[in-house]
């Protein structure tokens, strides 16, 4: 089955830019990878090397067993859904769907009934006959996803594909797709910069930064235990407070205050990580804040502000009444997280 | 209802349109006149206010009368020359420019950029400047009095490449890339997506080629001097030298010719208008 490996894939563009240093990972058949990292961080690249859309420069790329490094993308037997949806504009949204199919010469009726179901399946069926220009941007999405689809690949690549749409049809096409991908149960890559979008539809997150992986895990891990202080900070909105501490005697504190116990091996100066939400008002709680700003998000308050001179913010539940000015809270000692302060590699 | 109120910006523009119009309408309007009169009365009193009746004997004139020894330079034959001469350069540039643009953009050709700055200097040498040397190849080559000889030499020029890609480059990347996955070749790729996409702009391509085709004076004067060969706007030129013979110059065959002459690129760019301001102004991409 299609299960894609790589290992030790590098990309350096003539011009000396190194955009992915050597990575490797396999994705299972089935799976729902989505690569996630800032603009510029190399996450187009490492799918345009799997599409074969750019070249390898050093490492092996298996899918299914196949070597497919020198292998022409028409020939890798994947699809690519693309940003800015690249249908052909000059075509009917039947022939956009069929054209890769008329091209590996399947008989017409066969690429009829082909597209006859992707339609189906993707809602299009009173669209065939319009030009890509005659459809919302949803709609060309889905007709990109019928094209993807309609050839039976091992492997769905999409590189932004929701990124053009307004935030409610974002919501809507996230679910579809992922129902789609379960339903077809293709493996498939997704890059998107939406960390939202890499929290609920991927079995597996790799997130990048500088042409590096920095963590690759589950939604749960990524979120609850980032491997460095740049996945901490990248995933969540707010991202997770990074307080400058240090430890002594195996116990980690800012200035006197003492938070929780730190693994033995460790000492010296920490960042030391706690997600706004596990930071909760409790008038007997150890830390003291400093409100400075309260954000009003309708269901929740975010409220920022200072805790020993370090900024802090907080996730609380709209039934707690907030003001600005001092404030008590506590958080759950097994929520947080330990980073070395020179590396910003978790503890 | 609102009362239209004039606006004293409004007048002007107008004024200025029509201005215009007139300034550009008023030869042919005269041509009109004097053809639809008698040749005696043209020559008598030269371009007058009153029509005349003499319009569809001019144009049966005009069409079927030859002036040569050989008789056969018609107006007929002559407007199938330049029609010939149109199609060909405005087809042969389109799809040697599109080739070359092709070629330019999508393929990583070592010298893909100085061959297309070599093209492009060409620019700086059109016909007039190299007619000599132009002469003398299609002469050694005995295209003299060809069609071949007429148009091959006109369309090696840097324009509609230029154009085609400025196009080419403008097409998203990704487009192309879509194709590369769907199994598109090269060709594939040119034949069902190129083309396709780029028609308003050949449309537009079209129109421009065909009337600076058409209009060539120079360069048909020179490589035929076959009677048959004649372009209209060459053979026009024939008729008006006997104005200086001693018989009654004939005025309204000249200017019916004349007529005929303008009318077909009139007629190209009324029918392809809207394409034309498609092709230079849209991006349906
Ligand atoms: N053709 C190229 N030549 C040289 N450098 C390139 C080329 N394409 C991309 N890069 C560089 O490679 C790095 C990674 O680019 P890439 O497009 O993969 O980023 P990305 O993660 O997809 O960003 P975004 O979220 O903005 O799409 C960038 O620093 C970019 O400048
Ligand atoms: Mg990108």
């Amino acid at each position: 089955m299609a299960q894609v490996t790589l290992s030790g894939i590098t990309k350096t563009y003539p011009n000396g830019v190194t955009a992915v240093h050597p990575a490797s990972f396999s994705i299972p058949h089935g799976e729902f990878i989505v690569l996630v990292g800032p603009s510029g961080c190399g996450k187009s690249t490492m799918l345009r090397m799997i599409a074969g859309l750019e070249d390898i420069s050093a490492g092996d790329l298996h899918i299914g067993a196949r070597l497919v490094n020198h292998i022409d993308p028409a020939d890798r037997d994947i699809a690519m859904v693309f940003q800015n949806y690249a249908l052909y504009p000059h075509m009917s949204v039947r022939k956009n769907i069929g054209y890769g199919l008329k091209n590996r010469k399947i008989p017409q009726a066969q690429i009829d009934q082909k597209v006859a179901e992707a339609s189906a399946l993707l809602n299009l069926d009173d669209y065939l006959d319009r030009k890509p220009s005659q459809l919302s941007g949803g709609q060309r999405q889905r007709v990109a996803m019928g094209r993807a689809i309609v050839r039976d690949p091992a492997l769905f690549l999409f590189d932004e594909p929701l990124s053009n749409l307004d935030a409610k049809l974002r919501n809507q096409m996230r679910i579809e797709i992922k129902a789609l991908q379960r339903r077809l149960g293709v493996t498939s890559v997704y890059v998107t910069h939406d960390q939202v979008e890499a929290m609920t539809m991927a079995d597996r997150i790799i997130v990048m930064n500088e042409g590096r992986i920095e963590q690759i895990g589950s939604p749960s891990e990524i979120y609850h235990s980032p491997a460095t202080t740049f996945v901490a900070s990248f995933m969540g909105a707010p991202p997770m407070n990074l307080l400058h501490g240090e430890i002594l005697n195996g116990m980690a504190q800012i200035g006197d205050l003492r938070l929780a116990a730190a693994p033995k091996a460790a000492s010296g100066a920490v960042v030391i990580g706690l997600r706004p939400e596990d930071i909760t008002p409790d008038a007997a709680g150890p830390l003291m804040l400093d409100i400075a700003l309260v954000e009003e998000l309708g269901a929740h308050r975010l409220l920022h502000g200072s805790l020993l001179g370090q900024p802090i913010s907080l996730h609380v539940s709209k039934d707690i009444a907030a003001s600005t000015g001092p404030l008590r809270a506590s958080f759950k000692p097994e929520t947080l997280s330990l980073f070395a302060a020179d590396t910003g590699v978790r503890l | 209802m609102q009362k239209p109120r004039l606006r004293l910006s409004t007048v002007l523009d107008h004024v200025i349109l029509i201005i215009g119009s007139l300034f550009m309408m008023l030869p042919v309007l005269m041509l009109l006149q004097m053809t639809s009169m008698p040749d005696l009365v043209n020559m008598k009193n030269g371009p007058g206010l009153s029509f005349g009746s003499q319009l569809d004997d001019n144009f049966l004139k005009a069409m079927l009368k030859a002036d040569g020894f050989a008789g056969a330079n018609t107006g007929l034959n002559m407007l199938w020359n330049s029609l010939i001469l149109g199609f060909g350069f405005a087809i042969g540039k389109i799809v040697l420019g599109m080739m070359a643009a092709y070629a330019i953009v999508y393929f990583r050709l070592r010298f893909a950029s100085f061959a297309f700055w070599m093209i492009f200097t060409t620019l700086l040498l059109p016909l007039e400047v190299r007619i000599l040397p132009s002469y003398e190849i299609v002469q050694k080559l005995g295209m003299l009095n060809t069609y071949q000889g007429l148009i091959v030499p006109l369309i090696a020029s840097a324009t509609a490449t230029f154009f085609f890609r400025q196009y080419f480059r403008s097409i998203p990347e990704e487009l192309v890339e879509a194709a590369r996955i769907d199994g598109a070749g090269p060709v594939k790729f040119f034949f069902d997506i190129l083309v396709p996409l780029s028609r308003t702009m050949v449309a537009a391509m079209f129109i421009i080629m065909f009337v600076y085709g058409w209009n060539q004076y120079l360069w048909p004067t020179m490589i035929t001097t076959d009677e048959g060969m004649f372009t209209l706007v060459r053979g026009i030129k024939q008729i008006t030298q006997m104005l200086e013979g001693n018989q009654i110059p004939e005025y309204g065959r000249a200017n019916m010719l004349a007529l005929i002459a303008i009318l077909p690129p009139v007629l190209i760019v009324v029918f392809f208008q809207s394409w034309f301001v498609k092709g230079l102004t849209e991006s349906d991409k």
